[in-house]
């Protein structure tokens, strides 16, 4: 493992193979709450940081756990009940000590836990990251990297969508519609990323 | 006799109101991400239609008849302690149905698990699933759940279906694998990669939108 294959997990997650457009991870909270930039920047920053810390619970979990009692069967349980319990602990935790942040992530926070991009970041570190050598640290930069790129898409769409607002869409298109097709559109241009692999 | 004929009413409109009215991709908007995942091709979104029915028949089943037991054999005040941590319970439940699903497809369809990949476990997180628990399943009897399961799950399937076979044909000139334009047909590729998805998902939905709206406005929405 080096510095360069890190990075090019960096890439892969957050742009190559971007969780909204080109995985169809986490498409609610993108139609949802992607009307206004701050909103999307609030559900960005409680992703980014789930995701990463999500990782590394799952990892320990997978490899200390479920491999040692031989029941890696049970994963999916495993990893849903891991997830859901963290983001209420980390909800309870920063309410009590940092409540800035709290105010500032609000009503996301229990929105994650149903948030398909967190679970499929663990599925996916499981299957490709678990057993390679420095699993941990690729995990921690996928999960990253991951919620990079989701943000990323976040500002994007709710940049747009601040202007559609003013746009004159055909009646039976507004809303979630035309909310879709924009974000096919924005996708085609990340088609163009796919030269980037490494 | 009336009532009956009433209730059999009722019982036909909780199978029939998944595939229009309500259909879960179209019109109320859950489970987006596997749909537009898993519809590149026909064979593809009858495999997810079916795992994605199968969890939530089971789900929505074993659902209704906990929370019908509970109701019947615990104190209504112990219920209502019972009630608050029920989201837990019901993704315990799905989890466990997921899981069957899971290993069932991984021994006797590994073609098919291997093309679906993540989005298998992923039906956990599926919102049809705990949407319909939530919403129906905890406050119904076990033959409706039963029945808006089957409805839902038909809906579900044959918007997948609709959203594959336009991908499919346009995209990749093929219909369930078979061949329909010839095969001096130029495939546009677009429509079987991401963007294709959103593209034709937005489309339908807007088609979906204003049949409603020439219906009239007498369907609940």
């Amino acid at each position: 493992m080096n510095l360069f294959e890190l990075f090019s997990i960096f890439i892969g997650v957050a742009l190559v193979n971007n969780f909204i457009f080109c995985q169809f991870l986490g498409l609610c909270p993108y139609i949802g709450v992607t009307e206004r930039t701050s909103s999307a920047m609030g559900m960005g920053m409680a992703v980014i940081f789930v995701m990463t810390l999500s990782s590394i619970i799952t990892w320990a979990i997978y490899e200390w756990v479920l491999v040692p009692y031989g029941i890696t069967y049970l994963y999916i349980i495993a990893f849903i009940l891991v997830i859901a319990a963290f983001v209420q602990l980390v909800e309870m935790f920063l309410q009590k000590s940092v409540p800035a942040l709290y105010r500032a992530l609000g009503i996301y926070l229990p929105l994650i836990t149903t948030n398909c991009a967190v679970l499929g970041v663990a599925t996916l570190n499981k299957q490709q990251l678990f057993g390679t050598p420095g699993s941990l640290i690729k995990c921690i930069v996928q999960g990253f990297g991951g919620g990079i790129g989701f943000t990323l898409a976040m500002l994007i769409m709710a940049g747009i969508r601040e202007r559609l607002d003013f746009a004159e869409v055909p009646q039976s298109l507004r809303g979630i519609p035309i909310a879709l097709i924009t974000a096919g559109l924005t996708a085609i241009g990340f088609l163009g990323f796919a030269g980037l692999s490494f | 006799m009336v009532h009956a004929d009433s209730e059999k009413t009722g019982h036909w409109k909780e199978f029939t109101k998944g595939i229009f009215t309500l259909n879960p991709i179209f019109v109320i908007v859950l489970g987006l991400c596997p749909a537009l995942a898993v519809s590149v091709s026909i064979s593809n979104a009858l495999g997810m239609g079916a795992a994605a029915t199968f969890v939530l028949l089971g789900s929505n089943i074993v659902i209704a008849a906990l929370m019908r037991f509970l109701d019947r054999i615990f104190p209504p005040d112990l219920v209502a302690q019972v009630q608050k941590i029920r989201i837990p319970i019901y993704i315990v439940i799905i989890a466990s149905f997921v899981t069957i699903v899971d290993l069932i497809m991984h021994g006797f369809a590994p073609a098919l698990y291997a093309r679906l990949g993540i989005y298998v476990p992923l039906i956990v997180v599926n919102c049809i699933i705990l949407g319909r628990a939530e919403a129906f399943a905890a406050t119904s009897g076990v033959i409706a759940a039963i029945l808006d399961a089957l409805g839902m799950g038909l809906g579900f399937t044959l918007a997948l279906l609709l959203l594959s076979a336009v991908r499919e044909i346009i995209g990749a000139g093929k219909c369930y694998g078979y061949l329909v334009f010839g095969a001096g047909y130029q495939p546009v590729l677009i429509m079987t990669l991401a963007p294709g998805a959103l593209l034709t998902c937005g489309l339908f939905m807007g088609l979906f939108r204003h049949m409603k709206a020439k219906r009239g406005k007498h369907e609940p929405v």
